[in-house]
């Protein structure tokens, strides 16, 4: 009830703002999706047979819900297509996201101890790629990893190695692809937890006989744990459905469950499975993100 | 530096000092010799020297910025010194690490493991030094019972009140059994009760355990109450060592006179010397005598000192001075503002040359018919021997 009182009457009414935006942005869209998911593809435009007609008052969409059809989710299950894409998606997340905390960890590590004043330069450099298009940045890529691009250029004049070495449309250079894209996401949360440790912890730490080392593994990295899930989430998400890199810069051997989508929608014009393997994702992706939110409110909570 | 005190006193202050010190020791548990600390051109330590015996409670007592401070992350290990050399037991332990040194610090702001309950914050130290599970658990045991911690040791940090945390942070600065524990403001974040209580359980603590403490402090009262001897630091150098008594009643400079308690000071020029006793010819209070056993010779210029609870008041002063066989100084004035704080009672005097005298008086009776109030003509006295004669 307090809230009454710390808070104006139209700063009250704002609060309703974040959950406006999720059910016109987020739910909304959603319940289309999944609305699509249920039909039946159809040669016509748009390509599929909508389940419920709402003109036709409620008897026809109950008759709709006694006839519902989960043949698209069914067919997700039979086709080792959208398995074998969904695990690749999720080997390349976690892969992905494993070598992003082995570098970022060292260089958010590294920036929490720079001397103040450096600090916001160091936080620049991390942020200034995404003052170009991230297509950009990938089609760049695209040409240093080409055959006669600059890294094998560099690899040939150094003599390391004697004829061009193929890059372009291996896993390589997807993975190199992912890291460089997602490093900054990795590197900011677990910057912004390591910053805010209290260097007299460290101190009490190495008072009371631990070895830098020690201090380390015993204080700065147990403490650094709620930075490691929010900077691992928020890269392990965005690569599980990540479309641009693997199709710009993987082979075309095995696709990830956003190529496999894109594929569906846009080549096979076959809007439901499509539709239907959007859902499966999302609800792939619930779980983690459950656990980080739990994670998150214990660490919060203190552990009570 | 007792030394310098008045021989007045000397009877009552050596009784005081030889309570208050711990027993005499050849060689001092911790030397400081001629230490600096330089940050930048700043030097917040300078060419300092110290020693501390074995059984001590030490307070460094100083205001902000004077270098205490980081005189004590010093000895911690925490800064090295630019020059000078700290003897442990008679041994440097410039080249010996922090994690290495037989001293442990308790945090001003606790520095408990935030991620660690009460019993493993404890045992944290110990588990670095290799200790064995049942030591441990023994030891941690105690440590609980001495803090009187009973009953919390499952909960983390953040689900203790203040008083608690710093309980465990004392706790566990003391769980080493260091020979020296240092002790930065340790009571600065409780409230003025619970400091208090907390002052006399740590003196209870240190005389029980017989451990060296060094507390730093800007708190002159906490200083006053806990230590043995206080060290008092101004821009990088100890002032002066002493007792609390001779620090309060013998204070080395004006400034350390200004900065311990209250003071009236009075600027003049010794006019006469006679029997261990000055006149001085003060600007503002006429002519003073001072009981003073020093020769100032060559030195005219100085203050003279009084506390104000040794500055009596009354409508027509002492009948004679018969009763003292000393001189007794007399100022008149005139009473501006009377401060009534329970215990004592503080008035304000104007004396005719227009300076300003405060006068504290104990209210040793309940029901009081004499009061003063403002606007009353009176006469402030005091004997010499309640006058200190300051140079700086």
């Amino acid at each position: 009830m307090s809230t009454h009182r710390i808070f104006a009457r139209p700063a009250r009414y704002a609060a309703i703002a974040p959950y406006l935006w999720m059910v016109l942005f987020f739910l909304v869209p959603f319940g289309f999706v999944l609305k699509i998911s249920l039909s039946q593809t159809a040669i016509a435009q748009p390509p599929y047979v909508p389940v419920f007609d709402f003109s036709e008052g409620w008897s026809a969409i109950n008759a709709a819900f006694a006839q519902l059809s989960f043949d698209n989710f069914r067919l997700l299950i039979s086709d080792s297509l959208y398995i074998s894409s969904y695990l690749r998606s999720v080997v390349v997340a976690v892969t992905s996201t494993l070598i992003l905390l082995l570098i970022g960890y060292p260089i958010a590590y590294g920036m929490a101890r720079l001397p103040q004043r450096w600090q916001p330069i160091a936080m620049m450099l991390v942020i200034v790629p995404f003052w170009t298009s991230f297509l950009i940045r990938i089609y760049a890529w695209i040409n240093i990893l080409q055959h006669d691009g600059l890294l094998n250029k560099i690899l040939l004049a150094l003599h390391l190695v004697s004829s061009p070495v193929v890059w372009l449309s291996t896993d390589t250079a997807m993975y190199l692809g992912i890291v460089y894209s997602y490093l900054p996401f990795m590197i900011l949360p677990l910057y912004a937890t390591l910053s805010k440790m209290d260097p007299s912890l460290l101190e009490a730490a190495s008072d009371l006989g631990s070895s830098p080392r020690q201090a380390f593994w015993l204080l700065t990295f147990p403490l650094s744990l709620p930075g490691v899930g929010a900077g691992a989430l928020l890269c392990f998400i965005p690569i599980i459905g990540e479309f641009v890199i693997p199709d710009l810069l993987a082979g075309s051997g095995s696709m990830m469950i956003g190529q496999t989508l894109w594929l569906e929608f846009f080549t096979n014009k076959d809007w439901p499975v499509a539709a239907a393997a959007a859902v499966a994702l999302l609800v792939l992706l619930v779980p983690p993100l459950l656990l980080y939110d739990r994670l998150q409110r214990r660490t919060l909570e203190g552990g009570r | 530096m007792s030394g310098q005190s008045p021989e007045i006193d000397t009877a009552k202050i050596n009784t005081a000092v030889a309570q208050a010190t711990a027993p005499a020791n050849d060689t001092p548990l911790l030397r400081v010799e001629s230490v600096s600390k330089k940050f930048g051109d700043f030097r917040a330590v300078d060419r300092l020297s110290l020693d501390i015996n074995a059984g001590e409670f030490f307070a460094l007592l100083g205001p902000s910025g004077c270098g205490k401070t980081t005189l004590l992350r010093m000895l911690a290990g925490f800064e090295t010194p630019d020059e000078g050399r700290i003897l442990l037991g008679g041994r440097d332990i410039a080249p010996v690490l922090p994690h290495e040194r037989p001293v442990n610090m308790m945090f001003q702001n606790y520095a408990l493991f935030p991620h660690l309950s009460v019993r493993d914050n404890i045992a944290f130290g110990l588990k670095r030094a290799g200790m064995a599970r049942a030591a441990i658990d023994t030891r941690v045991g105690e440590m609980v019972a001495l803090v009187k911690l009973d009953g919390l040791e499952k909960r983390r940090p953040d689900q203790l009140s203040g008083g608690q945390k710093q309980r465990v942070a004392l706790a566990r600065s003391l769980a080493r059994r260091p020979k020296v524990l240092l002790l930065d403001e340790p009571l600065a974040a409780l409230d003025k009760k619970l400091r208090e209580s907390t002052q006399l359980e740590l003196m209870e603590l240190q005389r029980r355990l017989g451990m060296t403490f060094i507390v730093v402090t800007h708190d002159q009262e906490e200083a006053m109450t806990m230590a043995n001897r206080i060290g008092v630091m101004d821009a990088g150098r100890l002032e002066q060592v002493a007792t609390p008594r001779d620090l309060y009643e013998a204070p080395a400079s004006r400034w350390i006179a200004q900065f311990v308690g209250d003071v009236n000071l009075f600027d003049g020029e010794v006019a006469s010397r006679e029997h261990h006793h000055l006149t001085i010819a003060t600007r503002d209070g006429g002519s003073i005598v001072v009981a003073e056993p020093r020769d100032l010779v060559g030195n005219t210029v100085v203050s003279v000192g009084i506390r104000p609870e040794k500055v009596k008041v009354s409508r027509r002063g002492p009948a004679s001075d018969a009763g003292t066989s000393q001189a007794i100084n007399r100022l008149e004035g005139v009473v501006t503002d009377v401060s009534y704080l329970g215990g004592s009672t503080v008035y304000k005097l104007k004396l005719d040359s227009g300076a300003v005298v405060r006068s504290s008086i104990a209210n040793t009776a309940r029901l009081d018919i004499d009061t003063l109030s403002a606007g009353q003509r009176v006469v402030a006295w005091f004997t010499p021997d309640d006058c200190v004669v300051l140079e700086k």
